[in-house]
């Protein structure tokens, strides 16, 4: 066994090739091939039915603003430090190009949006990752972000909900991207000791560092369908142990049935479940 | 010494591993616990009471076996979820104690395997982060030789952090970031640069805030004599710190990395 060969898958679903399995649900294009039933898919009837495959119901990858349009009533969301940019502060090589890249993408300038907004009429503060920014690495903007949402949600007493998609921590951030597992959980648990609830939404894939602070932290944590959940990504896995990987392994159904995920949730119902969990933890009885 | 180089030393296999620390600093008055009490005992991590001069404390360390056959029942330092579940056991018995924790990291990382998975790595790692930021009693971290991502952290989320001079910490492996770069992990000593993982880079980051010397050709003992001197100092110092204060300096030293944005 190579140990050397431990750490280093985590980081390779930020690659490109993961772009080719599961593209983002609204293209340019006008026929959408599902990647798990081969099905043509009408673009706008896809679109139209939250990016779910009308005949399997593969949930295919959102952007971030999708997601807020998808979870927030409209109009009520409020972004927070949406100039926040990362510096390459490690003059590591190909990393200006890189973000430069991913900004042209993703239309953002990190990997995750961070704001306030209402949830059927109760106030959140909502913290989405993005798959098209470097596949959600995070990075300290990343960190600094969610730190800073966590906060403001403490001080003003308000729940959390987290969307996370993400290849792990940003290694083009050295150590630094390993600090923002530590500065993020910080704040959640100051959060969570002010009483305060916070929902986590894993949503494909979610793995390494971000899965091994933020993500396994929320006092519910629910799942999108088929959503890939794990520390170590399976090719890891698969390359340390040299075995055949049991069927479904790290899926969330999967992580569902080994006690890690408190429920599978359809995209469709995911703002209905949303509300109806805040609503129970508001305090306030409701007519 | 270059970064590559210091990643050698850090990995070389006649390096002294946790096991050596608690043995030469704390003798015959280290007694080992065993077990999470959920799963199982993971003997990639050694934990224990041991008496620092008159002062109880609790430590830690990952430990990677000295010998082929011992490095093959320490799962080469790489724990599994019951490894930091031990761990976290063992601190949370040194906060009712209001005894200090000592954590001795070495590892390549935490295991990538089925098991590991199955159980909950990630999850088991998160809970410590989150835990040891508000644990109420002084923890100290000492890197002795690899500080790999995650798996280190985890055992890392102290009041203060200090490396020996050979150690090293990064978020990835040389090899693995090289491989991911420029898809040849050959290329390693250059990763080994652009990651800034030695004990100055990141004494310079402000991720650690002791170095300690390796001498080398002097007898260790006297390593081994002011490391404990300074660890017993460090306790005495932090347990007369209001645990509030304690934890909200913690959170603080943390807080601040990666803000300068």
């Amino acid at each position: 066994m190579d140990l050397f060969t431990f750490l280093k898958p985590k980081n390779e679903l930020e690659g490109s090739e993961q772009a080719d399995t599961n593209t983002p649900f609204v293209p340019d294009s006008l026929w959408v091939k599902c990647p798990s039933c081969n099905t043509m898919l009408l673009a706008s009837d896809l679109k139209e039915n939250v990016g779910v495959c009308t005949k399997c119901g593969h949930h295919f990858r959102m952007t971030a603003r999708e997601r807020i349009a998808l979870v927030a009533d409209k109009g009520t969301f409020e972004e927070f430090d949406k100039d926040m940019v990362s510096k390459n502060f490690l003059k590591f090589p190909m990393y200006d190009e890189k973000l430069a890249g991913a900004k042209k993408k993703s239309r953002e300038k990190e990997s995750v949006v961070t704001g306030k907004c209402e949830i059927d009429g109760n106030s959140i503060v909502l913290c989405v990752m993005s798959p098209d920014f470097m596949m959600g690495s995070m990075g300290t903007v990343t960190g600094e972000k969610i730190t800073k949402a966590f906060e403001y949600a403490t001080e003003n007493r308000l729940p959390v909900v987290v969307f996370t998609v993400s290849g792990g921590a940003r290694m083009q951030e050295g150590i630094m991207s390993l600090m923002q597992m530590a500065k993020t959980s910080g704040a959640v648990k100051k959060h969570s000791d002010a009483g305060l609830l916070y929902i986590t939404v894993l949503t494909d894939p979610t793995t390494g560092g971000v899965t091994a602070s933020f993500a396994m932290e929320g006092d519910i944590i629910l799942s999108e369908p088929n959503a890939l959940v794990a520390f170590a990504g399976p090719r890891v896995v698969e390359q340390t142990t040299h075995t055949k990987l049991p069927k479904g392994f790290q899926r969330a159904e999967f992580v569902l049935d080994k006690g890690f995920i408190d429920s599978v949730v359809n995209r469709k119902d995911l703002k209905k479940t949303l509300a109806t969990l805040l609503s129970m933890h508001s305090g306030e009885v409701k007519e | 010494m270059s970064a590559y180089d210091k990643v050698q030393a850090a990995r070389d296999a006649k390096r002294l591993t946790a096991v050596d620390y608690i043995s030469r600093m704390f003798g015959s008055s280290f007694f080992e616990l065993h077990g999470d009490r959920r799963f199982g005992d993971d003997k990639a991590i050694v934990g224990g009471l041991a008496m620092l001069y008159n002062q109880p404390v609790t430590v830690i360390g990952i430990e990677k076996g000295r010998t082929t056959k011992e490095r093959m029942s320490r799962n080469f330092g790489s724990a599994n979820p019951e490894g930091y579940r031990k761990a976290l056991r063992l601190m949370k018995q040194a906060e009712k104690f209001h005894r200090p924790v000592l954590c001795l990291v070495d590892t390549s990382g935490a295991y990538p395997g089925i098991g590991a998975e199955e159980r909950g790595q990630g999850l088991a790692i998160a809970e410590n982060i989150m835990e040891m930021m508000t644990l109420k009693t002084p923890i100290l971290s000492i890197l002795i030789g690899e500080g790999g991502s995650g798996g280190a952290l985890a055992l890392a989320v102290a009041d203060e952090v200090w490396m020996l001079e050979n150690s090293i910490y990064s978020v990835i492996s040389p090899e693995g970031c090289a491989s991911i770069l420029w898809k040849d992990s050959t290329k390693a000593p250059e990763a080994s640069e652009c990651l800034k993982l030695t004990s100055h880079n990141l004494f310079d980051l402000g991720v650690v805030e002791r170095i300690i010397r390796e001498p080398a050709g002097i007898d260790d003992r006297k390593m081994f004599e002011g490391l404990k001197m300074l660890i017993a100092r460090t306790f005495e110092k932090n347990l007369n710190v209001d645990v509030d204060t304690l934890t909200q300096e913690r959170y603080d030293r943390f807080r601040k990395l990666g803000n300068n944005v």
